[in-house]
């Protein structure tokens, strides 16, 4: 037994411990102290007596033991409430929690750190701290944020929850599609920023991204619904592409560009199988439909047989589902692929003149139009403006390779003007 | 990571403190470096003398000068510090709410900041 066995359990269970424990002594606090009294004595006794059968639950017990034993001793189990003190001690002698159980306890405290009365940004970091295990340092660097501003986030998140009485539970069923929502919508927002950041450190994006589908798959399991399965088809069939659309360099190459045999198989085939699953029970998510996009790019073997006809028919169907300028821009882009690039310019040219003037993929797109239509000046214009607007190095550097070959190939040889 | 936690307080309010008080503030202190020992935080610990025991030392192109007095004059004070090894900074937040003295002052939590070495130093 090494140390790193004991870090590895820690990573794969403090989620699952913590998240009874709260249950099992009424708030993070002491839930946290406990925590770590369990990992501690797990790191003393497992080396001298093995790992027992059942980790996760040996980690409660004795969570909640060194947890009772320490109010004991402090005195502040006067303190308590009287109703938790009797609940503890009826308990103490029971039997460790059941697997059952402590899975619902893990969608308790998923629930708890997507409670709508907390801020969206409290919500993902409460998320990626208490579910998925990561440090505040972590968290802070994958959202170019300082670790000071982290912890204080979550610190008055639990405050929050703690004053305001936020229950310790899974909600009623009648709840449930306005509270998964938030819960899938909070998952839908990690991955984003893992996938497609706005900025920071590759590596930790990519932790996003696996933190998010493993959390997915873990609502799933417990209570699997076609929205569920919506958006882990959609996470899936992004990932599947993941080694493809970096250059070893970290820079980006285009879904048309890419090595299409470097798509992950079984990702596809497993997200492609949920994806229609979920389809076929309406009301479809907005997950879903995306979902259906993207399988509908990875079954073209090259990206000259794309069914862009199916795929414009999926975007007018998300935008009704959803009307946004963003998924206007990317039905845009479907229509040119499908209509040719005028008729995408026509539908581009009011929304980066609009709504997404300061959205730097609306003008990418229509710089790569232009440029498609031969009108380079005009091209040129468009991925300065887009250059301006990234922060990310790789898209910067992107967008700048593009100018080059513009002002190489149009000083090399003249396009004409029409 | 290790973190320093910088404990700040008016000497003022101790001092003013009945003996039974100060008595037991100080038992809960040792009480909590106990407790951080036996979780594996702990790293190290000291109470500090007064501001007006304290002499600044500056030097300036080569001249060394000092001066009487705390470095900053407010009312409260540093007053000790606790160096802890924590997860996180969340983990030291926690563990640094803990601090017996956090309820009459105010605990500083800063990261340690390791000084980059060059291979030749080393």
């Amino acid at each position: 037994m090494t140390n790193i066995d004991i870090d590895k359990i820690y990573r794969q269970e403090r989620g699952r411990v913590l998240a009874s424990l709260i249950r099992l002594l009424g708030g993070f606090q002491l839930a946290e102290e406990a925590l770590a009294d369990a990992f501690l004595a797990a790191a003393q006794q497992w080396p001298r007596d093995g790992v027992p059968a059942n980790p996760r639950t040996w980690l409660v017990s004795a969570g909640r033991f060194k947890a009772i034993d320490k109010l004991r001793k402090s005195g502040r189990f006067r303190d308590m409430v009287p109703e938790l003190t009797r609940e503890l001690l009826d308990e103490e002698d029971q039997m460790p929690a059941e697997r059952e159980t402590i899975e619902d306890d893990t969608l308790r405290l998923i629930f708890t750190c997507c409670h709508p009365a907390l801020p969206a940004d409290a919500q993902i970091a409460l998320t990626l701290r208490e579910v998925c295990g990561l440090t505040t340092e972590e968290i802070a660097a994958a959202y170019l944020s300082k670790p000071a501003t982290i912890a204080q986030r979550i610190v008055r998140a639990k405050s929050r929850i703690r004053d305001e009485r936020l229950p310790y539970e899974v909600p009623e069923p009648a709840q449930w599609p306005e509270r998964l929502d938030v819960v899938l919508h909070t998952i839908y927002l990690i991955f984003n920023e893992g996938y497609d950041a706005s900025s920071g450190d590759a590596l930790l994006r990519q932790d996003l991204c696996a933190e998010a589908i493993r959390l997915t798959r873990l609502l799933k399991e417990l209570h699997s619904t076609a929205d569920i399965d919506g958006l882990l088809a959609l996470m899936l069939l992004h990932q599947s592409r993941a080694i493809a659309r970096t250059t070893s360099d970290g820079g980006i190459i285009l879904l048309e560009d890419q090595d299409r045999s470097l798509w992950d198989r079984a990702l596809i085939a497993e997200g492609t199988t949920l994806a229609e699953l979920a389809f076929a029970q309406p009301p479809v998510a907005t997950y879903t439909i995306q979902a259906m996009i993207a399988a509908t790019h990875s079954a073209a073997r090259t990206a000259n047989l794309t069914d862009w006809r199916r795929i414009v028919s999926l975007y007018d169907l998300l935008l009704r589902a959803e009307p946004s300028p963003i998924i206007e821009l990317n039905r845009a882009v479907a229509i040119a692929m499908r209509d040719g690039p005028a008729a995408g310019l026509a539908l581009i040219d009011p929304l980066a003149a609009g709504p997404l003037g300061a959205y730097r993929f609306a003008h990418a797109a229509r710089a790569d139009l232009l440029r498609r239509l031969g009108q380079p000046e005009e091209a040129r214009a468009a991925y300065r403006r887009a250059l301006q607007l990234a922060e990310q190095a790789a898209e910067r550097a992107f967008l700048q390779g593009r100018l080059d070959d513009l002002t190489v190939s149009s000083s090399q040889r003249p396009v004409p003007h029409r | 990571m290790r973190y320093m936690c910088l404990v700040h307080f008016d000497t003022a309010i101790l001092k003013t403190a009945s003996p039974a008080r100060q008595q037991e503030i100080d038992r809960r202190s040792l009480a909590y470096d106990e407790e951080l020992k036996a979780g594996g935080h702990y790293v190290a610990s000291q109470a500090i003398q007064e501001g007006d025991s304290a002499v600044l030392v500056r030097v300036r192109n080569g001249q060394m000068s000092t001066t009487d007095g705390p470095y900053m004059e407010t009312k409260e004070q540093m007053a000790g510090f606790i160096l802890i090894d924590a997860r996180d900074m969340n983990e030291a937040v926690r563990l640094a709410s803990g601090i017996p003295l956090a309820e009459i002052g105010t605990i500083e939590v800063r990261p340690i900041f390791e000084i980059p070495t060059t291979p030749a130093l080393t």
